[in-house]
């Protein structure tokens, strides 16, 4: 089926290795694994979720597809051209076609900016539209994220929660991109909300033919927008299958235990449930456990996941996992 | 299954009509406003709301932990053991905090005083509320680590708080909170910081020492899943207000109140076919600088009509142990006439 699809994004065994600096002369004396070596597609259309706990790697891949950082080894296509070979002047005729979505929508918008500044500052940058048109374009993005237009002369604190996720959305929207990384751009808003910005997020999808790559650590809200999802533990990907597929019939054992770790709101059902809990912490990333890295905390590994590094599986159709004793 | 038998328990804990004001230079944000509960004795209380629903404050005025100025308890009443907690001096309190009364929460790296190591974190209630001579402290607080998991714990006491990850952390704030076998525990948002993996460890632990030492605990989060599984009675909080509470599996079966349907509705479920779309609430959360006079959901609500316009509905009970707090009578799809 995925096979007719168009592939947008291609992502090849991705590094990411942030140095450790010590002592006064700043010696490099070691490595933050943050990714290390990921591989997966992203189908133009399509929403591909990454789940993951903190520290898994999960917003290190998404920001190093966009190239907001050098990466250490790796390719990462766009329809085919390597984003990071591309130099300087290259990659910025290329970013209007890549956009971000962040968690924290306090964080990530200049107090001092009005919304219609922070909006149009995109289109400034890359020289698009003159004054009324850019205004015409500001007032277009407002409303199609679900604002009011005229407040595009007020400030981002005169603002919930929600209404200032959707002004990031607008502004990652004014440059008419194909693919949006969206990392976490609900984990910091109320339930009510999260429910609002997510239909937004898909309505917008449906309308303007969006991929999203939706980076979270909510496994219920992955499952509801994701048509593929990836689980990354300690910078690698650990199971990657259709939506159905690994909620239905997870292989790998560490996305066992994360479904069985969350808590579902039915008290009867909490009641009955067996749960897989996991010991212990998840391993520091600059010193990562040899052979399976997710074996320390594994209930079920054997001797041979300590020492050799268990391969890249197409154990169903269409179903990757890495892990020695998953059965297809 | 704690559930049915709770009726015979005492209250352990009686809170009428709190109001917590904070006078600010926008005005006075009206944070709780008339809130009344019970603690029954070794109950689980889950008290649910999003940001700003008062939730915490209302148990930090118990205890008062809250700024004060700009803080203010306007109105009402805590009776803990006989005593009013809300009148009593500094001191007094002072000397229920971290004794009768544990505290965890949400964020333990805030929580934990960086400077000192673990073990004399966890020594200090014993020694100031126990009268504990330092060696026996010691001895407690290695007890305690090792009661709650840490591996090696007399090794770890030596140790600072940043040299432990934050689920270790979360469980040495347990241990603090528990060092004098306190009464009542309050937990606020006690796992929001925390990854889900670490978070059924944590709860996972709070249940086992739930169990063995048969304390009240009044669980405070914003995460419907979780109250789910741990809770015996539930209160939902909107706006500063008590809005519905009912024993945890009549909430979730029944829920009365629109705002908990809105928001039971509005999340994805694991457990369930997925659905096409997410039913939202619409609008915003309230402003908390007007003390409303109509209904505080009123402007988010599907069933609005006249009345929620015009007054603010009081918890009413519904039937033995449901309360709610709504004009629109959900289950005939009338105005409730009381």
């Amino acid at each position: 089926m995925t096979d007719e699809k168009k592939v947008l994004i291609e992502v090849e065994n991705l590094m990411k290795y942030f140095p450790i600096m010590r002592g006064v002369i700043r010696r490099k004396v070691g490595d933050v694994k943050a990714v290390d070596g990921v591989s997966f597609k992203i189908y133009k259309g399509e929403t591909l979720g990454l789940v993951g706990e903190s520290g898994s790697g999960k917003t290190t891949t998404g920001h190093a597809i966009l190239q907001l950082y050098p990466v250490t080894a790796g390719r990462i296509l766009l329809e085919g051209k390597d984003l990071a070979k591309l130099n300087g002047e290259e990659l910025r005729k290329i970013r209007p076609r890549m956009q971000m979505i962040f968690q924290d929508p306090q964080a990530c918008l200049n107090p001092r900016m009005t919304v219609g500044s922070i909006i149009s500052e995109p289109l400034v940058e890359h020289n698009i539209g003159r004054g009324k048109e850019r205004q015409e374009r500001v007032d277009e993005l407002l409303e199609l994220v679900g604002l009011d237009p005229t407040h595009a002369s007020r400030y981002p604190h005169e603002f919930s929660g929600g209404q200032r996720q959707r002004i990031g959305i607008a502004r990652a929207l004014a440059l008419n991109p194909e693919f949006i990384v969206c990392d976490e751009p609900i984990a910091a808003l109320d339930v009510s909300i999260q429910a609002q910005v997510v239909n937004l997020l898909e309505d917008l999808q449906a309308e303007l033919g969006l991929t999203y790559l939706f980076i979270s650590h909510d496994l219920s809200m992955i499952r509801h927008i994701s048509q593929r999802v990836a689980v990354m533990y300690l910078g690698h990907i650990v199971e990657l299958a259709g939506r159905k597929e690994i909620y239905e019939n997870p292989l790998h054992p560490y996305t066992q235990a994360l479904l069985s770790a969350v808590p579902t709101p039915n008290p009867v059902l909490e009641e009955q449930r067996e749960r897989v809990i996991l010991t212990g912490d998840v391993p520091s990333p600059a010193d990562p456990p040899p052979g399976c890295t997710f074996h320390t905390r594994c209930p079920i590994a054997v001797d041979r996941c300590h020492q050799e590094v268990p391969e890249w599986l197409e154990l169903r159709p269409e179903h990757w996992v890495t892990c020695h004793l998953a059965e297809g | 299954m704690a559930t049915p038998t709770l009726k015979v328990k005492r209250n352990i804990l009686e809170v009428s009509s709190l109001k917590t004001r904070f006078h600010t230079q926008d005005g006075t944000i009206h944070a709780v406003n008339g809130v009344s509960f019970n603690l029954k004795e070794g109950e689980l209380l889950g008290i649910v709301g999003e940001s700003g629903c008062g939730k915490s404050v209302t148990v930090m005025s118990l205890l008062k932990l809250i700024p004060m100025p700009p803080g203010e308890i306007a109105e009402g009443e805590a009776l803990f053991a006989g005593r009013d907690l809300i009148t009593m001096e500094t001191d007094e309190i002072r000397d229920i905090r971290g004794h009768q009364i544990g505290f965890i929460f949400q964020d333990p790296m805030t929580s934990l005083n960086p400077v000192l190591t673990v073990g004399h974190q966890i020594a200090e209630p014993l020694r100031t509320h126990l009268g504990l001579s330092r060696e026996e402290a010691e001895e407690r607080a290695a007890q305690l680590l090792d009661n709650i998991g840490i591996p090696k714990a007399a090794s770890r006491l030596d140790d600072y708080p940043h040299q432990f990850s934050g689920g270790m952390r979360q469980r040495v704030m347990i241990a603090i909170a528990l060092a004098c076998v306190p009464q009542i525990l309050i937990a606020d948002e006690p796992t929001t910081a925390l990854d889900v993996t670490i978070q059924a460890q944590i709860i996972d632990l709070v249940k086992k020492l739930r169990q063995e030492l048969g304390m009240s605990i009044i669980w405070i989060t914003h995460d419907l899943g979780i109250i789910a599984g741990i809770a015996d009675r539930v209160m939902v909080m909107y706006g500063g207000y008590l809005v519905e509470r009912a024993p945890v599996k009549d909430l979730y079966a029944t829920p009365k109140h629109p705002y908990t349907q809105g928001l039971l509705n509005s999340l994805p479920r694991l457990e369930e076919h997925r659905v096409e779309r997410l039913t939202n609430i619409k609008g915003q959360p309230p402003n908390l600088l007007r003390e409303p006079t109509s209904c505080p959901f009123s402007p988010r609500c599907p069933y609005v009509f006249e009345r929620c316009v015009e007054e603010n509905p009081t918890l009413l009970p519904i039937s033995n142990t449901h309360e709610v707090a709504c004009w629109w009578d959900v289950e005939r799809g009338g105005a409730r006439n009381d």
